[in-house]
């Protein structure tokens, strides 16, 4: 994702002068091709995510598009304030750029997860929080924030997504993307961990059970209208994040679902515990090792539906 | 020359200080002796050194000025209203319910800030960002930043002096009102800053040191900039807290302490008889 994210600000910064990326002294590698195509449009603010952001807010106010870019929490957390007085309240044009969401750099240990970080940045107004779930959709989302202007957080996988583009498909933020088609259940995945969410419907489809799977690569703004169809249409709602159960999608979803008084045949989420991992390992590993796998999800479907609570459309006919 | 600017700003100085001692009896509000401390810097910023157009708030040639202390901000809202920004008469608002007036400076439908501060360690940052900004895109703004000597305490302040002279950011001008006193107890006894003009040289940046107070000085090194080409310049403003009204001077208790009553009457009557 991070390749794809690179490919398309490049396209961005050829067209406006006034785009400037700004890193936290990462992404060697990725961002040597921009850096030397754009001199006047990068810049490397060193170790320095508090001063990174504050500077970007001060080029903003002063008429130039800005994207900061560093790993997981150091864009977000490390300088939290300045990403809440700086760039929040003043509105500025800023995107911060996070890589590495979830377990993305698993093997490097706590200090690295973005576990956290969807419910953080959620909470600060006027931030829009975008965690694309296709490589090719963080390309579709990232010209669509360009065009949006105003504070967004996005949030790149290392995971590129399971799923190639459909003709004609494409992602619109602050839009669900409706992957698959179902009755019975409906999944809600925010982020590449979506790949887990195609992997059990698979399964669970040999097994009778009909998932509708939603990518909601937008968390906020949050497609309300495609949550409350999934609780009217489908048997019930499951939320799937590589994220902290606290906050995060979970309670995007839960609180658009109780505001709203929609009936819910059920609702469950997959996430991570409210806990730090204290193990290493890749991606893929992570997930299946704290319940978040495809196995996971399969489980958690079918326990919901012979759950014994009201049942969607399998319990009508059965 | 200087000295008829010096008394033109020397006197708007007063008005300011007037205007802040009433803002605070008003709002029963805090951070007087800050405010006082820097009502001489900004007033020659404002009266005489700052490129800006009240008309046009947002002119796009415009030096940038941020009070990166915020809560000195009644001092920036009388000075904004003195030479024309809005009217004077909205400064009663300052603290009251329902305005926009926050005791910490804010920029929501205050014309002429350019910037909301209060959490300490910001101004720097951003005005640096903007010094940049004008220098990518070659222009010939500058960018200025007050403030406090308690907000060198912050990492994030020396994040911004590393990386603006890194980047030769001779557009961007700090001025630090260095009155040596932070909330609870002197700068000194807090965390000394001291030998603080040799932190900005080896910082990379190019130092003044001025009587604070003093106009014909602070005009003179405001004509100055940059002190060096290539570098960005600081101004260490010595100052005294809660200077222009006698017992508040120097004195920690003035940092969140209201005037009110007898303390009120005798500030104004300081003030107002500085002008004779």
């Amino acid at each position: 994702m991070r390749d794809a994210f690179i490919e398309t600000l490049t396209e961005l910064a050829a067209q406006d002068p006034r785009v400037m990326l700004i890193t936290g002294d990462l992404g060697y590698g990725v961002l040597g091709a921009f850096a030397e195509r754009f001199p006047d449009q990068f810049l490397n603010a060193g170790v320095a995510e508090q001063n990174m952001t504050a500077i970007a807010c001060g080029m903003a106010l002063s008429g130039w598009r800005v994207y900061t870019y560093s790993i997981a929490n150091f864009p977000t957390l490390r300088c939290l304030e300045q990403v809440r007085n700086d760039i929040c309240y003043h509105d500025c044009d800023v995107t911060i750029v996070a890589v590495g969401g979830g377990f993305s750099y698993g093997q490097l240990g706590m200090s690295h997860f973005a576990t956290e970080d969807l419910a953080i940045m959620r909470a600060l107004p006027n931030m829009r929080v975008v965690a694309p779930t296709e490589k090719w959709e963080a390309q579709d989302l990232l010209r669509d924030l360009a065009q949006a202007k105003g504070p967004a957080y996005l949030r790149i996988d290392k995971d590129a997504g399971g799923m190639a583009r459909r003709a004609g498909e494409r992602a619109t933020l602050g839009k669900a993307r409706r992957v698959r088609d179902g009755a019975d259940v409906t999944i809600i995945a925010t982020g590449a961990i979506l790949r887990e969410a195609l992997i059990a419907a698979e399964r669970l489809s040999t097994q009778g059970v009909d998932c509708r799977i939603e990518a909601m690569h937008t968390i906020k703004p949050l497609d309300e209208a495609a949550i409350l169809s999934a609780a009217a249409e489908t048997g019930g709602v499951v939320t799937l994040e590589e994220h902290n159960r606290v906050g995060g999608l979970k309670g995007a979803v839960a609180e658009t679902l109780l505001s709203a008084g929609a009936r819910v045949g059920f609702f469950r989420s997959i996430a991570l515990d409210d806990m730090f991992p204290t193990v290493v390992g890749d991606q893929l590993y992570l997930r299946a090792r704290y319940g978040m796998d495809a196995a996971a999800v399969e489980a958690t479907v079918l326990s919901a539906l012979s759950s014994g609570l009201p049942l969607g459309r399998l319990a009508e006919s059965a | 020359m200087h000295s008829a600017r010096s008394a033109d700003t020397a006197e708007l100085a007063r008005r300011i200080r007037l205007h802040v001692v009433r803002m605070v009896n008003r709002g029963k509000s805090s951070h007087v002796g800050s405010a006082l401390s820097i009502a001489d810097i900004v007033a020659v910023l404002y009266g005489a050194v700052l490129n800006v157009d009240p008309a046009d708030p947002h002119k796009p040639d415009r030096d940038r000025f941020l009070l990166s202390k915020g809560h000195a901000g009644a001092a920036v809202y009388a000075a904004l209203a003195e030479t024309g920004f809005f009217d004077p008469s909205l400064l009663a608002q300052h603290y009251q319910n329902g305005s926009v007036f926050s005791g910490h400076v804010s920029h929501k439908g205050v014309p002429g800030v350019e910037l909301s501060t209060g959490a300490l360690g910001h101004g720097l940052n951003v005005a640096t960002g903007m010094a940049l900004a004008a220098t990518r895109a070659r222009e010939t703004w500058r960018a200025f930043a007050l403030l406090s000597d308690g907000e060198c305490d912050e990492g994030s302040t020396w994040e911004a002096a590393m990386f603006a002279a890194h980047h030769r950011l001779d557009n961007l001008v700090a001025v630090i009102d260095y009155n040596k006193l932070q909330s609870l107890a002197s700068v000194e006894e807090t965390l000394a800053l001291e030998p603080f003009a040799d932190k900005w040289r080896a910082f990379g940046w190019s130092v003044a040191e001025v009587d604070g107070h003093d106009h014909a000085q602070l005009h003179a090194a405001f004509a100055r900039l940059p002190f060096a080409a290539e570098r960005p310049s600081v101004i260490l403003a010595h100052t005294t807290k809660g200077k222009g009204v006698s017992f508040m001077e120097n004195q920690v208790a003035w940092h969140y302490r209201t005037p009110l009553g007898s303390d009120f009457d005798t500030a104004i009557a300081e003030l107002e008889a500085a002008h004779a």
